[in-house]
């Protein structure tokens, strides 16, 4: 099979213009993370003594602002569909497999950035200490492979539906329980153990988990272990997605 | 060679025949035009010669190529104008032309000079930087035609190119699509606008319910007929196309309004006939109307029915567009 680079580039590049001809959009989606981070972070550290609240909560905040825009940029394809721009690119002689290799890297580039935005702006803020620079670098590896899994999850469930109606019930139903099962707000060890069960069986809570080791020291499954759920993960997602958009026509 | 031969192309949908067992071949440098009402299955053939639908039974090439044996092929020669816009209105008109030549995998040097050409042909050059969503209808079509001829294709579908635009606008459309035809791009165009197909094209198939019901010039489709077009005004047109087809006038006389139409052979003669099968009857025809047969009479001779009572399909998509501001 041979590796179109330069079509995989161009949708790459579509996303990334339509990112940056839409400021305003990227300036209200920090608004959210940011709240979270400033009043929920800021309350609840007040409130328990001993505990800094907003430095555990930070990772959780980074690896939600990477997943609603990743899983975001991936349904979106349902807003292409109704605008066409669907067609433009399933009638050109491009194979499937890398419209959605583009659109996973492009839609990745954004969230990534939106992401790195949020933890710029959260260093200073809750005054984390990065016990070593290279982890920055881990962070951000781990925040790629995070992101274009979630992408491809969003593509497969853009692809199983077509009504742009659908679009914002995907958005509720899959994005709020993945970030909310998730260990993003609290530590494993203090939930109700349903919630625990539930936790520990989603990726996200790997990705944070990663994400907290990384950047503030504390992790409960290991890095490895969580480097690893991540990555299988993606690897699922890339072979779903793959298969279920190549079976969607116009 | 033929551009594109079509043989017994079919598309079936949960037991509904979108396109039943069509036929035709297109010449090279030809201008063929797909005419009927929404539904015919118009579309429905250009998505499958386009490779975007799979066809049900029967085969079809392009440019030489089998539509399903080299999809890829197919795509890469020919340059598609789709009915709904697919434009992206968060792009420039420079970017929307850019990555279509990346797709169609153009390198830097010749998409550069293309883009140029085709923002040229269609006078959209100052707007070049500006982003879609800022056109209006007509210009955004004018850059889905510059876009659909960015790799240089032989062969452009265009599938209701001016669907939804004022008339002024329109015959702007029709100056490029004449432009291009005196290029030799071979054009295949669906429309249910009988003026548009009359005006611009070489060949006509006449579809309906999925068929082709004719295929021929518009010229020797209306010779086909056989004589003139009688039209008679009247305030009970039901009734009078009763007492013309009972007095052996015309077997098939169509009601549209106040109007009561059908060919003659003898039409001179018919006249005379009809004012007095009218009278006997005790009707009132208000006027009588003699002329050669438009496109439109060729239509409802094939079809049983006008094609001017149909609404554009286009527009509901127009309007949601609207609705989302974009």
């Amino acid at each position: 099979m041979a590796f179109e680079a330069g079509k995989v580039y161009a949708v790459w590049l579509r996303e990334v213009k339509r990112f940056i001809n839409s400021k305003s959009r990227m300036v209200t989606s920090l608004v959210m993370p940011l709240l979270f981070l400033g009043a929920l972070g800021g309350g609840l550290s007040s409130m328990i003594p001993g505990f800094n609240y907003s430095s555990f909560l930070l990772p959780g905040i980074v690896a939600m602002t990477v997943l609603f825009s990743s899983i975001a940029a991936g349904v979106s394809i349902i807003w292409d569909r109704e605008f066409g721009f669907l067609k433009e690119m399933l009638a050109s002689p491009t194979r499937r497999e890398s419209l959605v290799l583009g659109r996973t890297l492009g839609g990745a580039t954004t969230a990534i950035i939106q992401g790195l935005l949020i933890l710029a702006l959260g260093i200073p803020l809750t005054g984390i200490a990065v016990p070593q620079p290279a982890n920055l670098f881990l962070a951000l590896v781990l925040m790629a492979i995070f992101s274009c899994f979630l992408v491809m999850v969003g593509i497969s469930f853009a692809s199983l539906v077509q009504e742009v109606e659908t679009f914002q019930l995907i958005m509720n139903l899959v994005i709020m329980p993945l970030f909310f099962l998730s260990n993003a707000m609290l530590p494993i060890d203090k939930m109700p153990p349903w919630l625990q069960a539930i936790s520990t069986l989603n990726p996200v809570s790997y990705a944070v988990d990663g994400l907290r080791g990384l950047l503030i020291g504390q992790t409960q499954f290991g890095i490895f272990l969580d480097f690893s759920v991540v990555i299988l993960s993606f690897l699922v997602a890339l072979a779903a997605s793959t298969y279920l958009f190549s079976k969607t026509s116009i | 060679m033929d551009a594109v031969v079509v043989e017994k192309l079919e598309k079936r949908f949960n037991g509904f025949t979108a396109v039943d067992r069509v036929s035709f071949r297109v010449k090279k440098g030809e201008l063929f035009g797909l005419l009927g009402p929404n539904g015919a299955g118009k579309s429905t053939t250009i998505y499958m010669l386009t490779t975007l639908l799979a066809p049900s039974g029967g085969r079809a090439w392009v440019n030489g190529f089998d539509i399903v044996e080299q999809p890829d092929e197919v795509r890469s020669s020919i340059g598609i104008v789709f009915q709904d816009p697919t434009v992206d209105t968060r792009l420039s008109a420079y970017d929307n032309l850019d990555i279509h030549g990346r797709l169609y995998g153009m390198d830097d040097k010749k998409r550069k000079e293309r883009i140029e050409e085709v923002l040229r042909l269609v006078e959209l050059e100052e707007w070049k930087d500006k982003m879609v969503k800022t056109f209006s209808g007509g210009m955004r079509r004018r850059l889905e035609i510059a876009r659909g001829l960015m790799h240089t294709p032989d062969l452009l579908f265009l599938d209701e190119p001016t669907l939804g635009l004022d008339p002024q606008t329109r015959r702007h459309i029709w100056g490029y699509i004449e432009k291009l035809k005196k290029q030799g791009i071979t054009i295949i165009l669906t429309t249910h606008y009988l003026e548009e197909a009359d005006y611009l094209c070489d060949r006509v198939a006449i579809m309906d319910h999925g068929r082709i019901m004719a295929i021929g010039s518009p010229m020797e489709l209306k010779a086909r007929m056989g004589g003139n077009v009688i039209r008679v005004t009247s305030r009970e047109p039901a009734k009078l196309a009763d007492v013309i087809k009972r007095a052996g006038i015309s077997k098939k006389p169509h009601v549209e309004e106040n109007v009561v139409s059908f060919e003659a052979k003898d039409s001179g003669r018919m006249v005379p006939k009809v004012l007095k099968a009218a009278i006997a009857a005790k009707i009132e025809a208000e006027s009588i109307e003699l002329r050669m047969p438009s496109l439109e009479d060729v239509f409802i001779h094939y079809t049983g029915a006008s094609i001017r009572s149909e609404k554009p399909a286009g527009s509901e998509m127009l309007a949601r567009r609207r609705a989302h501001g974009i």
